[in-house]
């Protein structure tokens, strides 16, 4: 069934809704309009003010005076996430916010038990449960405990839970980060489902794939103001990405640096690694100047792999070699001494100290080497460093004594690249450079990653996004059960192909096309 | 141009706000001495803080220590204990003819091995801090008895009294001591790779292991720091009283210096805190003690005051930078 979304009577709508923060204005005279049975992509750069808007719909801010809200015709006052719950809003948070401890049932109906002489009913929480779970295509039981689940599938739980205070608008804000591609098509299974069902979802992601092949409509936001939306027929890259960022992004993938081929030698080799474990067996070479790409599903054992390389988690075998010489490398120091340098997955919580000072943060990893007698820091060193660090990154900040907290997602990302950049490596491994990251500093980042290839610094991108992988890489390794499955090597006149990838990631090489 | 003045007024908050926390319980710690000297009328006098100020020392020093271990994250109970075994070390060494002057080092170096033991088990070991040095509390109160075969020990000729009652320039050489302390910590904290390195591992110490910090090295640095400084602090308490107990000395001093720190603005979880803050922390404490005793409160309610004071001025003031933080 297909629901077209032209013509029928608004489900939701906002009109000139303005936040304001103290003096600063989050979002300006938005209006937005959502029809029962549409995907409603809403799209933007970090900061564009996507997510004040959708905690305005849930209740969690207040808007200014003003505006209005109007769901089926009828103005309400939403103020709280009770209302708003109550008017059949419902939100998938990115942190899901489940109790792990407890059953798919208990948490299903958390808060909201149905009970029996003030005692929770769990035969009935189960019978209200099941058709829930049927309706959405849900195989596993209501009786599991949560924990048991991964993640996809807790995610599954969340929207059974909207189900159950029957919610009409569900939000669900970057819901396939960190899923696996199977999850995610479980997921568009079911958001189609819902769809059906004459509920309307709107649908918050960078990813662009999953914007084509879902919205019905799309609307952009930028600085906190309404740019337009777009019907499915009108989607183009380009035209999304400018409406995002305000301008042309004629080449978004920067590729200038020469691909190099084998005569060159390899500065870092990598011999049988494995931890017994997610990795098994693993090798491959990077060239001076060579930017390699590791594909794979999520749970490959891309991460695990470059850790290992890195130092961060014991190998159990496995040769490292840089620049012919072996490498005994069992701890970060060891690796940052050698000259190998790793910017982690999840910047807040393995790479940032979000308490201390852009400075400490770019500065942290080559303190001890500028430090003067008696193990005191230099600081002009180190303000030196910082701030030809943020201009020559383009960090967008008002000073190098900031928290790093303050930072928008993208500028965080490049403060980390900055500290990694400090140590003066050799070779470099970037495990998802761009997650979260907004448009405009996602281009800029690929921007960095080739100026350092040109440099001859040789590079490792670990990337789940394949379009980026294809766009920046010159080789891609492809994982799969925490193998190298194999290798796709693409030139000028013939580029890698997305299906070749897929094909080794999924093991299922006779079917690609 | 929104955008430069949205940015103007972010700035502008962040600008209150650091000046707020370097403030932080300053204001406290001036209302209640403007508060006591109007009760007592003698608060405010030359004599009376001097006696605050050497009232304050001893727990300062702890409180010191306990600021490294706080801002890694961790925690050191068992401060009271390393001091009353320092002190008996004190002062038995002190007894020694000739070489009684010793007492003092003799006093550092056994705080020392207790907190260096301390940090091996934690950062080697990696077991939880409350759990161990909640087992040092007690094993390290066990030595003291044992130090002096479970009886107090005295030495009515002190080599080293000056220290508790003498003082320089005017000032009671403890509180010499104490500031010196603040000093020297301000300086490893502000000033340092390891200072900067402490910070980070209470911030986020995974992370710190990825960027090449040495986080074993660094527990170990706080915990050997905590137990030194708890190793001076006996020294101090055993020149003040000519005397040291095994069983009573150091008595619930870690919840005093704990207080102290927590007062001060140091974040329990790691990573935030100044050390200027923590002798503010301790001044309160002090003035609060000395302050209850001048006004006339009794012992009993001494108690129940300071407890909810500590727990009031905290609550206040997370909930005052809570207000300004927006994002």
């Amino acid at each position: 069934m297909t629901a077209t979304a032209n013509g029928q009577r608004a489900l939701l709508e906002m009109r000139d809704i303005s936040k304001t923060f103290g003096a600063s204005k989050a979002l300006s005279q938005v209006s937005l309009t959502v029809h029962p049975g549409e995907v409603h992509a809403l799209m933007g750069e970090n900061g564009a003010g996507k997510s004040t808007l959708m905690k305005i719909l849930s209740g969690a801010y207040t808007a200014d005076p003003g505006g209005l809200v109007l769901i089926d015709g009828e103005t309400v006052t939403l103020g709280d996430p009770l209302k708003a719950k109550a008017y059949g809003i419902a939100v998938i948070y990115q942190e899901l916010s489940l109790a792990p401890n407890l059953t798919v049932a208990q948490n299903m109906f958390l808060g909201n038990e149905p009970s029996r002489f003030g005692l929770a009913d769990r035969a009935e929480m189960r019978r209200r449960a099941e058709p829930i779970l049927k309706q959405l295509g849900i195989g596993f039981d209501s009786s599991r405990r949560v924990a048991e689940l991964s993640l996809g599938e807790r995610q599954m739980v969340e929207i059974a839970r909207a189900l159950t205070t029957k919610a009409r608008i569900i939000v669900m804000d970057e819901p396939t980060t960190s899923l696996t591609s199977r999850e995610t098509d479980r997921l568009f299974d079911v958001i189609a489902r819902l769809k059906a069902d004459g509920i309307a979802i709107i649908y918050i992601s960078h990813r662009m794939e999953e914007i084509y092949q879902l919205s019905d409509r799309v609307s952009v936001l930028r600085d906190g103001a309404y740019v337009g939306t777009l019907d499915r027929g009108d989607l183009s890259a380009s035209k999304l990405v400018s409406m995002m960022v305000g301008r042309d992004l004629s080449s978004f993938y920067k590729k200038e640096h020469r691909q190099v081929g084998s005569e060159r030698a390899a500065v870092l080799s990598v011999k049988n690694i494995g931890d017994g474990n997610k990795v098994h067996d693993c090798s491959f070479e990077v060239r001076a100047g060579e930017v390699l790409g590791i594909a794979g599903l999520v749970g490959s054992g891309r991460t695990e792999l470059a850790r290992l390389v890195y130092g961060a988690d014991h190998r159990t075998s496995g040769d490292l070699v840089l620049n012919g010489k072996p490498l005994a490398i069992n701890s970060p120091r060891d690796a940052l001494d050698a000259g190998i340098a790793y910017l982690t997955e999840d910047r807040k919580v393995l790479g940032l100290f979000l308490d201390m000072s852009i400075s400490d943060n770019i500065n942290i990893g080559v303190l001890s080497a500028d430090a003067k007698a008696g193990g005191v820091r230099d600081f002009a060193r180190a303000r030196e460093r910082a701030v030809h660090a943020v201009k020559s990154l383009s960090i967008r900040t008002a000073g190098t004594q900031i928290n790093v907290g303050a930072l928008s997602g993208g500028n965080q990302q490049k403060v980390l690249l900055a500290r990694l950049l400090e140590t003066k490596p050799k070779a470099i491994i970037l495990d998802e450079p761009t997650r979260g990251v907004d448009v405009g500093a996602k281009s800029e980042i690929y921007r960095i990653i080739d100026e350092l290839a040109q440099n001859g610094i040789a590079i490792v991108v670990i990337s789940s996004d394949l379009p980026e992988i294809l766009g920046i890489a010159d080789r891609v390794l492809v994982m799969r059960e925490g193998r190298i499955a194999g290798e796709v090597t693409g030139s000028a006149e013939a580029p890698i192909g997305q299906e070749a990838i897929m094909a080794l990631a999924t093991g299922s090489a006779g079917h690609a096309a | 141009m929104t955008a430069s003045e949205t940015e103007q007024v972010r700035m502008d908050k962040l600008k209150l706000r650091s000046t707020l926390t370097a403030l932080g319980m300053l204001p406290v710690l001036v209302l209640l001495a403007i508060g006591f000297h109007v009760l007592s009328g003698r608060f405010l006098s030359v004599n009376n803080l001097s006696i605050v100020m050497q009232q304050a020392s001893i727990n300062t020093v702890l409180a010191a220590g306990m600021t490294f271990v706080i801002l890694t994250g961790g925690i050191d109970l068992s401060v009271g204990s390393i001091l009353a075994a320092s002190a008996m070390i004190a002062v038995i060494v002190s007894l020694v003819p000739d070489l009684g002057m010793l007492g003092i080092p003799a006093a550092i170096a056994a705080g020392l091995a207790c907190g260096f033991l301390n940090g091996a088990i934690i950062a080697w070991l990696k077991l939880p801090p409350f759990i161990v040095t909640l087992g040092s509390l007690t094993a390290i109160r066990g030595v003291a008895r044992l130090l002096g075969g479970d009886t107090t020990v005295f030495n009515p000729d002190l080599p080293f009294d000056f220290i508790g009652n003498g003082s320089l320039f005017g000032v009671p050489w403890l509180a010499v001591i104490a500031i010196a302390t603040i000093i020297v910590s301000w300086f490893i904290l502000k000033r340092t790779v390891l200072g900067t390195w402490i910070y980070a591992v209470g911030g986020n110490s995974e992370a710190a292991r990825l960027t090449g910090i040495k986080v074993p090295l660094v527990l170990l640095f706080v915990y050997s720091m905590s137990g030194l400084l708890s190793g001076l602090g006996g020294a101090m308490s055993a020149a003040r009283l000519y005397a040291a107990n095994g069983l009573q000395l150091g008595q619930a001093y870690e919840l005093d210096a704990i207080a102290a720190v927590i007062l001060g603005g140091t974040s329990f979880v790691g990573g935030v805190g100044s050390i200027w803050g923590t002798l503010i922390g301790a001044l309160i404490i002090a003035v609060l003690s000395n302050g209850l005793i001048l006004v006339g409160v009794s012992d009993i309610w001494q108690y129940i005051i300071k407890g909810l004071v500590i727990i009031v001025a905290v609550g206040l003031d997370r909930y005052r930078l809570k207000g300004l933080g927006r994002t």
